[in-house]
């Protein structure tokens, strides 16, 4: 195979608000580079798995090489990286984005930028990549890509004036974006001859080929046979085969050399150790260094997650099990509770992975789960003098045994349109936000900075910031870090006895609010019994709230007529199935989705 | 010789069939009907009961085993149909099967569909039970209802079938039914009681899903009454009939002493029954069949629909949740074993009672009959 020339490399990817168009338009340079016709294309290639298309995000990050011929006669390879468009999966990002050389930036041409626009960008800036704009939607009625263009130049201070005016969907103008990434966005360099360093940016486990490394060579040239290590897990493999990536295909080449972008497969049986961020060097000539950035990835949010039938778990350990070979931030340890019995306390990197391994467990692995209330990792200082990290509410240590507790908090940004800005300010205050400033982006729109305990942004933040900004508001936050804070611990007591998996880590002003909320979402959600059933709220063993599900009355089946039994005994069937979603508790059966009920408080 | 005597055993000892006719026609759908029914043309109609006649023909195999002891017209409205029809289908039920001499023949009969001619040719045909739906005596109620009909309508319906001889008639109500108070169900009770009709059958309004009042109430339960209104009317039915002298022998049905219906026990006693027509379900032996409920494909003779072969687990859970529902409970005979501990339980949960050796439904568990039934399916 004729080595390749550097020069005629370029690695890049899409960056973009949600909704901008960044699927649309990686569809279009798929499309327009020949890799696959029109007819072939399934509406966007990258979003593979199901839960993707139909959500219409990018969960895992997907690469694509398809070969261009330029107006200058050259054929050019092009790698592109599609990369996951969620605050949930920032740290994949960030890796994506130091495998490539330049990134495109789609902005929305009536919307123009928003808060994930600016945290992306910074990112990639970050990466010290050079940021290429696309104005994309110029179809829509509304777009508007002087203004865009400007608020670009302005708020980024990037230039922007030749940037393409496209419609990824109609594939309007999408020609130009080709002949920009040649000259905008620079060629790989690197060394083939140096020591090898590869940089990891994602994993998928394949039962037959066992890891399937994605990576970047920076340095040196791998092929079959290579001895490689993974520096930062120490991990070690010889390489069994080497290639490069088709659309949702893998094609085996010769070698990878600096600058290229492929995968790599070596016998390698266990995901964890090839961690994105890792480095992989040749073990008989290994690099100086790793390449930068590596970190581990920490859970944020933490929940327990239950099969509906007990006798399923076995079943959902091999399921987790078999999820986390491609998903490295899925955590799960055994726990065991005594409303729900055997199951596992999950750590996700936020809520939207969360839905998404609670929906995969669901469809791809025909579970019935039983969810707890999502909560994130308190510390808990004892006044013994020792701290702990704090997963599970029923693990709170007594009250006496406490000092203090710390909660995480987020630094978050939201960009809102002016008319919106009391309405957000009251929700950041009503979730216990410390205001940190605000800058206006242009006269109409402003960046809204917040303090928030990430605690009250995990469950239903976004959607009330939707809400009350009647959608107009952006958000994105990062991790910032531990502070003190007043917390306690809300039980709830059904029919006087305490559930468990109902108990949740409250900030102590909340308690009494939340609470009275819960016992009244309960009450809803737990069908009548044959006797009356007390729901009370309780804090350190006080009562704070009380609700009560009346006795059962009445319960009796519509006419059975002209002899139609089979139907008859569909019902009762189907009332027989509805107890078996249930969880019986003490004398009391409660349906599985109340175990969710605190995540629903708000919506009203 | 031997061989004969069996053959006049076999005559002796035919079995007891009990026939559902199924008229799938109607004036008009009902806001709350999930029944399969609508309206049709007369040619519809008449085309209807010339397969109907087919099919009975058909199945007049039957015949060698069975004799029939009930023949139920449900529909629908099978009072809507001419006269003339149901006395051809009289004419071939009769043709083609035994009919016992003593045999319960009902037909539905909804007031505003009723007169004197088609009595008389009913009474000919040898109909001895009308089944007459009036729901409420409150001309509102009726309306919202979406029936046909008022309360001076049937009252006059009503008189006009006992002139014309009918001896047996049965008046369907309704109760719980959307801004219906515990009062108003009472005037209704007492209006149709003391006309004196030897059997009343009351059930309580279901929305069921895919009817014009599941799009109205489906999201409103706060517009039907509650629960506790509910329970109510079902106490005051029972009190104002037991005190006219109506026995309660069915979880919704109270018959004067002699006049439960026939055919309705035969469902709950697991008597064998083949109905016809579209949708019609039949019991043979150990084998559930529905009848296809596609008028098209009825018509054009494709009759079969579903056909399910019980277990004899089926066969056990059918023989609790379908024999409980009569007050007289069921004799658990073989079964006790199997459902010790479920009788245990319910019995200390006052749901279930042990009378001469019967199980039956307490008043609480009446109440609550669905949770009860659906107990006795196995896992």
């Amino acid at each position: 195979m004729a080595t390749i020339d550097q020069s005629k490399i370029r690695n890049f990817c899409i960056v973009a608000h949600i909704d901008h168009g960044k699927s649309t338009l990686a569809d279009r340079i798929i499309e327009k580079t020949g890799l696959l016709t029109s007819r072939e294309m399934q509406s966007q290639v990258l979003d593979n798995m199901d839960l993707e298309r139909e959500r219409g995000i990018t969960i895992k990050a997907q690469t694509v090489r398809t070969i261009y011929k330029a107006k200058d006669g050259e054929e050019y390879i092009f790698n592109l990286i599609d990369t996951p468009g969620h605050v949930d999966f920032n740290y994949e990002v960030s890796r994506s984005l130091a495998a490539c050389d330049g990134a495109i930036l789609v902005v929305d041409a009536a919307q123009g930028i928003e808060a994930q626009t600016l945290a992306n960008v910074y990112l990639a800036l970050d990466h010290d990549l050079d940021v290429m704009p696309v104005i994309n939607k110029i179809d829509l009625p509304s777009a508007d890509p002087d203004r865009v263009i400007e608020e670009i130049e302005d708020v980024i201070g990037i230039e922007a004036h030749d940037a393409p005016r496209i419609s990824a969907k109609t594939g309007e103008n999408v020609d130009e974006v080709l002949e920009q990434i040649i000259t905008k966005i620079p060629a790989p360099t690197g060394d083939p001859e140096a020591p090898l360093q590869a940089l990891i940016f994602d994993s998928v486990y394949d039962s037959y080929k066992g890891v399937i490394i994605f990576c970047r060579i920076k340095e040196g040239t791998v092929r079959k046979g290579t001895p490689i290590r993974m520096m930062a897990t120490g991990a070690d493999a010889e390489v069994v085969e080497v290639g490069y990536f088709g659309a949702g295909q893998f094609i085996p080449c010769e070698e990878l050399s600096a600058g290229m972008v492929g995968y790599i497969t070596g016998s390698i049986k266990n995901v964890k150790d090839t961690r994105v961020g890792d480095t992989v060097t040749d073990r008989s000539n290994p690099c100086a260094e790793p390449l930068p950035g590596y970190k581990k990835v920490q859970s944020m949010v933490y929940c327990g997650l239950y099969p509906a039938d007990g006798a399923k778990y076995p079943d959902l350990r091999d399921a987790l099990e078999k999820l986390q070979l491609n998903d490295a931030a899925l955590q799960f340890e055994p726990e065991t509770s005594i409303a729900l019995g055997f199951g596992f306390r999950c750590g996700f990197l936020g809520l939207l992975h969360l839905e998404i391994v609670q929906e995969r467990l669901e469809r791809e692995y025909n579970l019935d789960l039983v969810t707890t209330a999502p909560g994130v990792i308190y510390r808990v200082y004892k006044t013994n003098g020792d701290m702990i990290e704090l997963t599970n509410p029923s693990n709170l240590p007594d009250p006496s045994e406490i000092d203090y507790m710390e909660e995480p908090v987020v630094s978050a940004e939201i960009m809102v349109t002016t008319e919106f800005i009391g309405s957000i300010m009251e929700l950041c205050q009503e979730r216990r936000g410390v205001y940190l400033g605000m800058e206006y982006i242009e006269e109409t729109r402003a960046l809204l900075k917040y303090e928030l305990p990430l605690n009250e942004i995990i469950y239903d933040f976004f959607d009330a910031l939707k809400s009350r900004s009647r959608g107009y508001a952006s958000f994105d936050y990062e991790f910032k870090g531990y502070v003190q804070s007043n917390l306690v611990k809300l039980d709830i007591l059904i029919n006087k006895e305490e559930v468990d998996a109902l108990s949740f880590i409250v900030h102590g002003d909340s308690a009494y609010d939340r609470g009275r909320k819960m016992c009244e979402k309960l009450k809803d959600e737990i069908p009548r019994h044959l006797f009356e059933i007390p729901i009370q709220a309780a804090v350190g063993g006080k009562i704070i709230a009380r609700e009560t599900v009346k006795a059962m009355r009445k319960d009796v089946l519509a006419k059975c007529y002209g002899g139609d039994i089979t139907r008859k005994r569909k019902l009762l069937e189907k009332q027989k199935e509805g107890k078996k979603r249930m969880r019986q508790i003490g004398n009391v059966e409660i349906p599985q989705k109340a175990f969710m009920s605190v995540l629903k408080l708000d919506n009203k | 010789m031997r061989v004969v005597s069996k053959c006049i055993i076999l005559h002796y000892m035919k079995r007891e069939l009990e026939l559902y006719i199924h008229i799938p026609f109607c004036a008009r759908k009902c806001g709350y009907c999930d029944f399969l029914s609508a309206p049709a043309e007369k040619s519809v109609q008449a085309a209807y009961v010339q397969r109907l006649c087919r099919e009975i023909e058909e199945a007049s195999g039957l015949a060698q085993v069975y004799e029939v002891s009930t023949v139920f017209f449900g529909g629908g409205t099978p009072s809507l149909l001419d006269a003339g029809h149901i006395r051809r289908i009289m004419g071939t039920i009769k043709d083609y099967y035994p009919v016992r001499a003593d045999a319960e023949i009902t037909l539905e009969a909804n007031p505003g569909t009723i007169d004197q001619e088609k009595l008389e040719i009913w009474r000919e045909a040898r109909i001895n039970r009308l089944s007459m739906g009036l729901q409420s005596a409150d001309n509102r109620e009726l309306k919202l209802l979406g029936r046909i009909h008022t309360w001076e309508e049937f009252l006059d319906n009503y008189r006009l079938a006992r002139a014309a001889g009918f001896r047996n008639i049965n008046v369907d109500l309704m109760s719980a039914l959307p801004g219906q108070t515990c009062g108003g169900w009472k005037d209704t009770l007492l209006k149709v009681v003391d006309l004196g009709p030897e059997h009343v059958s009351a059930y309580s309004l279901i929305v069921e899903e895919g009817t014009p009042f599941y799009v109205r109430y489906g999201e409103h339960p706060e517009l039907l009454p509650t629960e506790e209104e509910d329970r109510q009317m079902y106490e005051d039915t029972r009190a104002i009939l037991g005190r006219y002298g109506y026995e309660r022998y069915e979880i919704s049905n109270y018959a004067r002493p002699g006049y439960a219906c026939r055919h309705n026990l035969g469902y709950w006693n697991r008597t064998e029954y083949k109905g016809f027509g579209l949708g019609a379900a039949s019991l043979l032996g150990n084998v559930r069949t529905t009848n296809q409920s596609d008028l098209n494909k009825y018509l054009d003779g494709q009759y079969e629909g579903s056909r399910e072969e019980l277990s004899e687990q089926a066969v056990r859970e059918e023989y609790f949740f379908l024999g409980l529902r009569k007050m007289e409970g069921v004799d658990p005979g073989p079964y006790r074993g199997y459902y010790e501990k479920l009788l245990e339980k319910l019995t200390r949960q006052g749901l279930i009672v042990e009378r001469n050796g019967r199980i039956c439904l307490t008043d609480r568990g009446i109440d609550v009959s669905n949770y009860v039934l659906a107990q006795f399916l196995d896992d």
